[in-house]
């Protein structure tokens, strides 16, 4: 034991707090990014052991090369007709988005997230999921409901809170939830679904049924407890889960660094927990579909969870409550490495000769005109705050399922107010 | 964050976000072991710029950003407070605080019980409360009862930029631990419950003029916001300004009292002017069950009963998660107060 008198000699400790390589006014480099060229990471079998892969943990699975092709072990060789429908789902996704998000700056509605860069992520993994698997994504997952067919409209009047939301306003906007999309309810509290997710596999395990669960987290969640019970529980059940880390560089301000990832990757997460583990190019939607489709797998096979980290960049701000050039520089998405997903799928599709730049401004075209006509039937259902909301008492219904004395008292009174708010008499 | 307006004679005009600010900026400045963190705190300064500038003059070490994970954030403030240091730490919505809670209400709130004082956790966890900014229901709750319920934790919610620079200062000097709600709704200006007319910005309120320098509003004090002899209104954050407003517009004679701190509550002053009214109506924006109203009706019942002229009245939220789209009809609102006001007004035969 170090006496005060030896301790005089040693040199002060000093605190490390990181610190991202570019900040605004800087030209974000990113050349000292590794990232190895496709077609080059294994494959193991599904049934390996985990124990056998740490190497995907730090690897990073890719499929499309700079050329457009398709490479390596990994190739889903999928048929153009899937490629063309996921980059439509893409494509629409984006359209939505910037819809919805100009919606909000013209005071139509309170909030609005996009996904922008990040289309791969959901999109493609959701091709890749069965139909009824679970899903339970963060807030910038609303690709799994396009890539699903879920009707626009829906999304829109969820997104305005009106009178046919089918979460009667009581959600900000973009937290969706629907069991027929199977797409559970968002929290805007963060990685609360991991844990959930597990859950939900370790159910449909001790049932003996056959669909498996799927859970998405922003790689700064994924410092929250949540994210760490939930590998904790995976592991030791062995649920047949899928836990995908989307690792898009920034939590509104903070970069990935404040989550970890300048220590370690976010895929290794797995071997310290004992899950199998997979780093992959999230801007390659093929690599994202290949690599679920190995998870899916995996998990139905009664071969346990994996933890995929899709490394990726969002490409915009947090929300539309933040400013992203406050806090990094301008230049990053443009010169993002991994370049744009909807481009690089669609120079696959044009590579292998199944799609022209033509038939891709028809789609934009095509995907522009779909947004707007749903954006109008939306706004027939009234946007926030102009009246066509839910009906008042709404607000106390589903509390429980049934109403105590107590809410119903309070329901009274909210009436009342209202009446006398609006002027009406009452006799005393 | 726009610049303060300074004038010559040692106050400047803040809203409540810069005083904040400069309350973390004089305590920073008076002692090298205050630091604040949290996330988005740091180079960006806080998501509601609470923070803005201090990094750049203290240094990332004094202000940085923290993964998000509330329990960390907390459980190594309580690590640090424990060392001598005297953290701040930011969660960024009180919605948020959840996770965090076994670090405040097991560790924080009892390390100088268990200890026998050897230990103890001097730290402040600033929190942005309360709605009626659309936030819905994970970005508008107001969960004071929740940490007034604990042992050893004080509870702090500033209604100005005056108050909100005072009381944190004092918070962030005090020996214990303190949990200061701060309410967003009334960051930017005074809020009077009328949503559907123009924000009022602080500059137009008295209690924007801050002094530069430092002072303390003591802990456990309330402030007696207008004299009156009618009725005794208590409320704290932005429902002060929603409850003087509607008094002004009903034109009663009210006594309105401004909590500032829950814990520990100024009885002294709620009991005199209770005893002097023999009328109270409790205002909170959070829900009604076991909400801290429930809490003052029951000490005001039990030191003023032979003065009450009729029943205690509670104006709060309703007992369900705050709504999004129906945000008004949720919000404690000027009809609300009236309704209660004409109710504790009644004399015990029922006439008005």
């Amino acid at each position: 034991m170090a006496s005060d008198t030896d301790r005089r000699n040693l040199p002060p400790l000093e605190l490390y707090v990181p610190e991202p390589k570019f900040r605004p006014g800087d030209d974000a480099d990113f050349s000292s990014i590794v990232i190895p060229a496709a077609g080059e990471t294994r494959r193991p079998d599904i049934a390996d052991d985990h124990r056998d892969m740490p190497d995907l943990s730090y690897d990073l699975v890719r499929v499309l090369d700079d050329d457009g092709k398709a490479t390596g072990p990994w190739d889903p060789k999928l048929d153009a007709d899937t490629l063309r429908k996921m980059l439509r789902a893409m494509a629409l996704t984006r359209a939505f988005d910037g819809r919805m998000f100009r919606a909000q700056r013209q005071g139509k509605t309170s909030f609005y997230m996009k996904c922008t860069g990040e289309e791969a992520v959901a999109i493609a993994a959701t091709f890749a999921l069965d139909r009824d698997d679970m899903c339970f994504p963060s807030y910038r997952q609303q690709g799994i409901l396009i890539a699903r067919d879920w009707s626009l409209v829906d999304m829109m009047n969820q997104v305005y809170s009106n009178k046919k939301d089918r979460l009667m306003g009581r959600q900000l906007p973009i937290m969706y939830s629907t069991k027929q999309g199977g797409f559970f309810s968002i929290s805007g509290n963060l990685a609360t679904q991991f844990p959930q997710a597990v859950g939900w596999a370790m159910a449909s395990a001790a049932k003996g049924d056959t669909r498996i669960a799927a859970t998405w987290t922003g790689e700064g969640s994924s410092a929250e407890g949540d994210f760490h019970s939930a590998c904790i529980f995976a592991s030791v059940y062995r649920a047949p889960v899928i836990m995908n880390v989307v690792n898009n560089q920034w939590a509104i301000s903070s970069f990935s660094g404040f989550a970890g990832g300048d220590e370690t990757t976010f895929a290794a997460r797995a071997v310290g927990y004992g899950l199998a583990g997979l780093r992959v190019d999230g801007n390659d939607a093929l690599a994202v579909y290949a690599a679920t489709q190995w998870a899916a797998e995996r998990a139905r096979t009664n071969n346990g969870p994996t933890l995929i980290e899709h490394f990726t960049y969002r490409a915009e701000g947090h929300s539309t409550s933040d400013d992203p050039e406050q806090y990094r520089s301008a230049n990053e998405a443009a010169d993002w490495p991994l370049g744009d997903p909807i481009a690089r799928l669609k120079n696959h599709l044009i590579a292998i000769g199944e799609w022209d730049e033509e038939r891709q401004a028809k789609m934009d075209e095509e995907v522009a005109t779909q947004v707007k006509t749903a954006q109008k039937q939306a706004e027939k259902n009234g946007i926030l705050g102009h009246g066509l909301h839910q009906p008042l008492e709404t607000m106390f219904e589903q509390v429980f399922e049934e109403m105590p004395w107590h809410l119903e008292e309070q329901m009274q009174e909210m009436l009342d107010e209202n009446d006398a708010a609006n002027g009406v008499c009452k006799t005393r | 964050m726009s610049k303060a307006k300074e004038n010559n004679s040692g106050t400047t005009q803040r809203n409540m976000i810069q005083a904040i600010n400069s309350a973390m900026d004089v305590a920073m400045e008076r002692d090298d072991n205050v630091c604040v963190f949290g996330e988005d705190v740091g180079y960006y300064g806080g998501v509601f710029r609470a923070t803005a500038g201090l990094q750049e003059k203290y240094g990332k070490t004094r202000s940085f950003d923290t993964p998000i994970n509330e329990c960390g954030i907390i459980g190594v403030a309580v690590g640090m407070a424990a060392y001598g240091m005297r953290p701040v730490a930011e969660i960024q919505f009180a919605d948020y605080i959840y996770p965090g809670l076994d670090q405040l209400v097991s560790e924080a709130a009892r390390l100088r019980y268990r200890s026998a004082g050897e230990f103890t956790a001097p730290l402040t966890i600033r929190t942005p409360f309360g709605g009626g900014i659309f936030g819905g229901q994970t970005h508008s709750q107001s969960p004071e009862s929740i940490f007034t319920h604990i042992s050893g934790v004080k509870t702090v919610i500033p209604s100005t930029p005056y108050d909100a620079k005072g009381l944190l200062i004092a918070a962030i000097e005090d020996p214990d631990p303190v949990v200061f709600f701060e309410p967003k709704r009334i960051y930017n200006g005074p809020f009077d419950g009328h949503y559907d007319t123009p924000v009022m910005p602080w500059s137009k309120h008295p209690a924007s003029e801050v002094p530069d320098g430092h002072y303390v509003i003591p802990l456990g004090k309330a402030n007696v916001l207008r004299e009156g002899s009618a009725v005794t209104m208590l409320c704290y954050g932005t429902m002060v300004h929603v409850t003087a407003a509607a008094v002004e517009e009903l034109g009663i004679d009210a006594e309105v009292i401004d909590l500032r701190t829950l814990l520990p509550l100024d009885m002294e002053t709620i009991e005199a002017s209770v005893k002097k009214t023999g009328r109270c109506v409790i205002v909170h924006e959070a829900t009604r069950t076991s909400g801290f109203g429930a809490e003052l009706s029951a000490l005001v019942q039990e030191r003023c009963f032979y003065h009450l002229e009729a029943p205690i009245q509670r104006v709060t939220g309703y007992d369900t998660p705050y709504p999004h789209s129906l945000e008004w009809a949720y919000f404690p609102g000027p009809v609300r107060l009236r309704l209660a006001i004409e109710r504790v007004m009644e004399d015990v035969s029922g006439n008005v």
